[in-house]
């Protein structure tokens, strides 16, 4: 209901001066530079005075040239791959984890809850180091073949065909608290009365989640893909940790956080050139792929209240 | 579920176990208690000097960042929240979209700015960022609550003769505190644990961050896993210490951003 608007609430003009400092900030160091990285995509050169314009010859550049079309797609293709790990594992068992921990019979529950979250207060830095030394066989081999564990000493991290893999497990394994956390706060908010109902014809367990609470924190799980689906691609740190900024082994692990780094910033190896015009480029296709993904997923899963 | 919690505590066990063994015994002892507990890892990497200068340093911006991300924030939250008009309604959608959007993508442009700044290798760079970063929920979080609080109470306020800074001071800020702590931890994290800025910024050796400071020790220690670990252990420390004395708060923070109350 909307309140009376009298003569001394203060008009616009006055709430700028409020909102000034946030929207300095905001503006300067946000909304700016990702605008204007849009365009610098259109240029070549790394500094104002060495850029000209080249049109479009980044993106063709990107897509035509050999060496840049297989890392780009490299990249691109194995950024999906981890989204998918992640939202299958992730998300799935964080799902199962808070109805788990949403049981009125479960006990022990805050303990389970305090222990699922603490991976998610370290640095992703630390837990990609920490786990590169726990799946190195030279560490922990000759103990596992004493405890007739052998077939997993394997070099988990080096071989092509595991490293990712293992890498998108390692990201589950830390950020499982999110998703599990968050989903057991949608469930709680589930009203009382539509489960009740629910019991009173008679649904089981799996009718009443599939059928009552799984569509009522639709908007939960919306959110939570979203968030998934950004922050995947611009996952870089546990990549930087467990393997090097170049996605060891030749590339298998590299994602598009990792790929823009190179670019943009640090300069392929060997050289150690970034080129920031290309950098932009790539910057600017994800920012539109990010956009094609979390528009639609949210007009899908967010409802009006 | 008590499967997920050993898969969980497992590697966090070994992390701090080992870090207290010699080198040589991690390699035949992996997964047990050290026979000889071994402080020595400890004290040689807190006393090559470093380390606690990456701390000091964490601790400045972070804190700093807080402070002022939840000061601006809190200044824009009520305008927003008292302002009803398009234009209101405009900017603050503006402010979530931030939620969403990586600030990362625009890290070149950032680059440029920083450096053209000034700012580039001293820790002050990453304030400003973190404080973009930080808004939106701040935003987001704040206006909600503003918005609970009864407009009636105000308006007795400005009868009696107070100014709307009064107002916003005495009486909204300290309803509100509850939601300003949500906001700090939810902030705390990824600041605290933020290696991207930090890496494209900051090559200066007495200004990295705790995190950056560890990619460097890593490096430095290469194969003395059992020193590697200690310097996990020590940064991760610090915010495991905090989540667990304030774990529900914690947990609350975190959730506050995708689920509406």
């Amino acid at each position: 209901m909307p309140k009376q608007r009298n003569s001394i609430t203060p008009k616009g003009r006055y709430w700028i001066l409020y909102l000034l400092p946030a929207l300095f900030f905001y503006v300067i160091f946000m909304a700016w530079p990702l605008l204007d990285s849009l365009r610098l995509g259109f240029f070549t050169g790394n500094t104002p005075a060495t850029r000209s314009f080249i049109g479009f010859g980044n993106y063709v550049k990107l897509f035509t040239d050999e060496t840049s079309r297989t890392r780009y797609w490299g990249a691109f293709g194995h950024t999906w791959y981890f989204f998918l790990i992640n939202m299958v594992a992730q998300n799935c068992l964080g799902m199962l984890f808070a109805v788990i921990l949403t049981n009125p019979t479960m006990k022990g529950r805050e303990f389970y809850q305090t222990v699922v979250f603490i991976p998610t207060t370290f640095a992703v830095l630390v837990t990609g180091y920490l786990w590169k030394l726990l799946l190195n066989p030279v560490w922990c081999g000759d103990t596992l073949v004493r405890m007739h564990l052998g077939f997993l000493a394997r070099p988990w991290l080096g071989d092509q065909s595991t490293a990712l893999t293992c890498v998108a497990l390692i990201s589950c394994w830390q950020w499982m608290g999110i998703p599990t956390m968050m989903f057991v706060a949608a469930l709680r908010n589930i009203p009382e009365d539509c489960i009740e109902a629910a019991d009173i014809e008679g649904a089981n367990a799996w009718q009443t989640f599939w059928y009552v609470k799984y569509p009522m924190i639709l908007p939960v799980v919306g959110m939570i893909t979203i968030l998934t689906f950004v922050n995947n691609f611009n996952a870089f740190d546990v990549v930087f940790a467990t393997e090097n900024v170049n996605g060891a082994p030749s590339y298998a692990t590299d994602l598009i956080g990792t790929l823009f780094y190179r670019i943009g910033i640090a300069g392929q190896h060997p050289i150690g050139i970034p080129d920031a015009g290309m950098g932009a480029a790539i910057a600017t296709i994800t920012f539109f792929v990010l956009m094609a993904g979390v528009v639609p997923m949210l007009k899908y899963t967010q409802r009006e209240a | 579920m008590v499967i997920w919690c050993c898969i969980v505590l497992f590697p966090i066990w070994v992390l701090l176990i080992n870090s207290f063994k010699t080198r040589l015994t991690i390699y035949t002892n992996p997964f047990w208690i050290p026979r000889r507990w071994n402080f020595d890892n400890y004290r040689s990497v807190l006393r090559e000097g470093d380390f606690l200068t990456y701390f000091k340093n964490s601790l400045i911006v972070v804190l700093l960042s807080l402070l002022l991300v939840l000061i601006i924030s809190s200044f824009a939250a009520f305008a927003l929240s008292n302002w009803r008009g398009k234009t209101s309604h405009g900017l603050y959608l503006f402010f979530i979209a931030g939620m969403m959007l990586p600030i990362k993508i625009a890290s070149i442009k950032l680059l440029e700015l920083v450096r053209s700044l000034g700012l580039l290798n001293t820790i002050w760079s990453l304030v400003p960022i973190y404080i973009a970063m930080g808004l939106p929920i701040g935003v987001f979080v704040l206006t909600e609550f503003f918005r609970e609080v009864p407009h009636e109470l105000t308006e007795a306020a400005i009868i009696d003769g107070s100014t709307y800074f009064r107002v916003f001071v005495t009486i909204m800020l300290p309803l509100v505190r509850p939601a300003l702590a949500t906001v700090a931890i939810y902030n705390l994290i990824p600041f605290w644990n933020d290696l991207w800025f930090p890496l494209i910024f900051i090559n200066e050796e007495s200004q990295k961050t705790l995190l950056l400071g560890v990619t460097r020790l890593f490096g430095q220690y290469q194969t003395d896993w059992s020193k590697v670990l200690a310097v996990l252990t020590l940064s991760a420390i610090p915010v495991l210490v905090l989540y667990l004395s304030m774990s529900k708060q914690f947990i609350k923070g975190v959730t506050a951003g995708a689920v509406k109350g």
